[in-house]
């Protein structure tokens, strides 16, 4: 069930330090969603106020309205552990569970969450997730070995499998590709057109033609100088972006003329 | 550019030393040799004049390290010598430190060999006056008091850890972390004497429980493992904590099946350094637990005997005549060396086995 999210004139601090300002989007579900922008700018900022892992950090807070299909997910009734079960998460450096086998990471969100699950239907979901991240044919004959022994790709592909294990509404990944080679970039970029019919996406990514090959809409954050708080710049069509953008710096930064 | 690289600059031996290619190199066995050389004449001045051992081990250190930046820096040049200097100087300084522990353990090991035998392990003092008799008691007491002691600290010092590593803040944290650390250097006499304070508040003066013993113990171990516990805990990356709770996972099974499993190696580790830290505790038990000649197996029943106390009373009141008793003072003490070395093993053997499998 992909969901729609809308956020109006969110402001995310960390401490005192305000490190994005006023983002106002919508985030159409069921399509794939980019955000690009350059390094400090707060796009891992705001893509993590969208499952609430922001506040996770020690004196981190959000102002605004995050609603998803009409729950207002920083509302007084929200819980962040039902947010965070509905909108599913990969990190920009892999963190599979050290502790744990392939076959149990890609189930660690069942798992740790205590829901029983019979041996089959498990096997069966965690099939499906590795070859949903494109990781079945690598792995298939060592499920038991630890997850930390992948290579730093295919540790990757091993926490989208992990994060669509749980079929969450929402997908949020931050760089996902930062780590792997093109093949493995197509194929994580297949995957997501194929996850987008489904879930909502939205990617943050460095890679221009990323971000024009794959999603519908994209965001252009930019900030104005040291300390200042990173802004949506712009956000239209992904076509509009790259071909006639609305703002002069989205512009510059598409064409490399930055800075 | 080009002139310059094809011409030898000024100083290229200087160079080419540097580089460790093309100079000359003392081979491995000479600085063992110099040193041997030293301590040969050291020992034939000594001997010739007034024989004592101490002397002659500080000349030939001396002697051996002058002896081989000498050598060095005629063959090898400064910067090799000012090297060999600085190894052997650290050498010297490892085997210094080495003498007393070594001649410790030699002490110990063959004081204490004399009455290892089976009728020490097998049975008490009751009825012993001179020859014979064992710690039977004493050991079974020093299992039990530990045995509660880390039944009362690990919880207690795993849950504080946990506490200050996932939840504390500010100064409600900074103020625990410090009566941690004062706790950790309360002398050991000091937690006897609360126990023994805290008992006799509800039995009376002159109480004497093997639980009094554990409680006293506890007090000492406990922020051994708060410690040991809150650095391991604070290893674990946060990134980990942070893809748990992207899965929608709770803090706390975070924390039980996320954070506890990956740091199980150090935890394992650091209980068992904290058990070590305690076992050979000889005060606190002193005026808590006392000591007893018969096997007392009951700790919420009367005096207990335990090995380090044990240990104390055979060298301190002997009886006539003393041979005997001193030499089960040294079999305690060789027992009491032996546990804590085994428990040293036991926490190596935790952080191998338990470490998380890289496996690559
Ligand atoms: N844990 C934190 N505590 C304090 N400030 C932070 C923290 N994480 C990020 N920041 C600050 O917030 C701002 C935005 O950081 P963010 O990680 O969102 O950037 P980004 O756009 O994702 O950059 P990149 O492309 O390099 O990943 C930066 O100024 C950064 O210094
Ligand atoms: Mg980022």
């Amino acid at each position: 069930m992909a969901k729609r999210i809308d956020c109006s004139d969110v402001n995310i601090y960390y401490g005192n330090f305000l490190a994005v300002e006023g983002v106002t989007i919508s985030i159409e579900p069921r399509s794939i969603t980019a955000l690009i922008g350059p390094s400090g700018c707060g796009k891992s900022t705001f893509l993590r106020t969208l499952n609430r892992m922001h506040e996770v950090i020690p004196g981190a807070r959000v102002e605004g309205k995050v609603v998803m299909d009409g729950q207002d997910l920083y509302g007084s009734d929200a819980d962040p552990v039902t947010v965070r079960r509905q909108v599913g998460m990969v990190f920009q450096r892999p963190n599979p569970f050290p502790t744990m086998s392939i076959y149990e990471n890609v189930a660690a969100g069942l798992r740790l969450n205590g829901t029983r699950t019979k041996k089959a239907e498990m096997d069966e979901l965690v099939e499906s997730s590795l070859r949903g991240a494109n990781l079945w044919e690598e792995v298939k004959d060592r499920l038991d070995r630890p997850g930390s022994s992948l290579s730093g790709g295919q540790q990757q592909r091993l926490c989208i499998a992990r994060a669509i294990a749980i079929e969450p509404d929402v997908l949020l990944m931050d760089e996902p590709c930062s780590a792997l080679d093109p093949i493995s970039t197509l194929a994580i970029e297949d995957l997501m057109a194929e996850l987008k019919e489904r879930y909502t996406i939205v990617i943050v990514t460095h890679n221009m033609q990323q971000a024009a090959r794959v999603s519908e809409s994209t965001g252009f954050f930019n900030l104005n100088g040291i300390g200042q708080p990173g802004r949506l710049i712009e956000f239209n069509p992904t076509e509009k972006i790259f071909s006639n953008p609305d703002q002069k710096a989205t512009e510059d930064y598409i064409s490399g003329r930055f800075g | 550019m080009s002139t310059q690289l094809t011409r030898p600059p000024a100083g290229a031996r200087a160079a080419e030393d540097g580089n460790g290619r093309s100079e000359r190199r003392l081979p491995t066995w000479v600085p063992w040799a110099v040193f041997g050389a030293a301590a040969a004449i050291a020992f034939g001045i000594e001997a010739l004049t007034d024989f004592t051992v101490v002397l002659a081990v500080i000349y030939t250190i001396v002697l051996g390290v002058v002896a081989n930046y000498a050598l060095s820096r005629s063959v090898e040049g400064r910067r090799r010598a000012t090297d060999r200097l600085v190894t052997s100087v650290v050498t010297c300084a490892f085997a210094i430190a080495m003498v007393p522990l070594v001649s410790l353990v030699w002490e110990v090991v063959s004081r204490g060999a004399r009455r290892l035998d089976g009728e020490f392990f097998n049975s008490s003092l009751v009825g012993i006056i001179g020859e014979g008799g064992g710690a039977y008691h004493a050991i079974m007491g020093t299992l039990i008091i530990t045995l509660l002691t880390t039944l009362i600290s690990v919880p207690i010092g795993l849950m504080t850890a946990i506490y200050l590593v996932e939840y504390a803040r500010g100064r409600l944290k900074r103020s625990i972390t410090f009566f941690v650390d004062v706790m950790t250097g309360i002398p050991s006499i000091v937690a006897g004497l609360f126990a023994y304070a805290l008992f006799a508040l509800f039995f009376g003066p002159g109480v004497r429980l093997g639980i009094m013993g554990a409680v006293a113990l506890s007090v000492l171990m406990i922020p051994v493992v708060v410690r040991s516990a809150e650095e391991v805990l604070k290893l674990v990356p946060n990134e980990l904590r942070e893809a748990s709770y992207a899965l929608g996972v709770p803090k706390w099974r975070t924390i039980v099946k996320v954070v506890i499993p990956t740091a199980i190696a150090g935890l394992g580790t650091g209980v068992t350094l904290a058990i070590a830290r305690v076992v050979g505790e000889t005060a606190p038990l002193l005026v808590t637990v006392g000591i007893t000649n018969a096997t007392n197996v009951d700790p919420f029943d009367g005096r207990m005997a335990t090995l380090p106390v044990y240990a104390y009373y055979q060298l301190t009141q002997p009886g006539v005549p003393p041979e005997n008793a001193i030499d089960r003072a040294w079999t305690a003490a060789l027992l009491l060396i032996a546990l804590v070395m085994g428990l040293n093993v036991v926490a190596r053997l935790i952080s191998r086995f338990f470490a998380p499998k890289t496996g690559r």
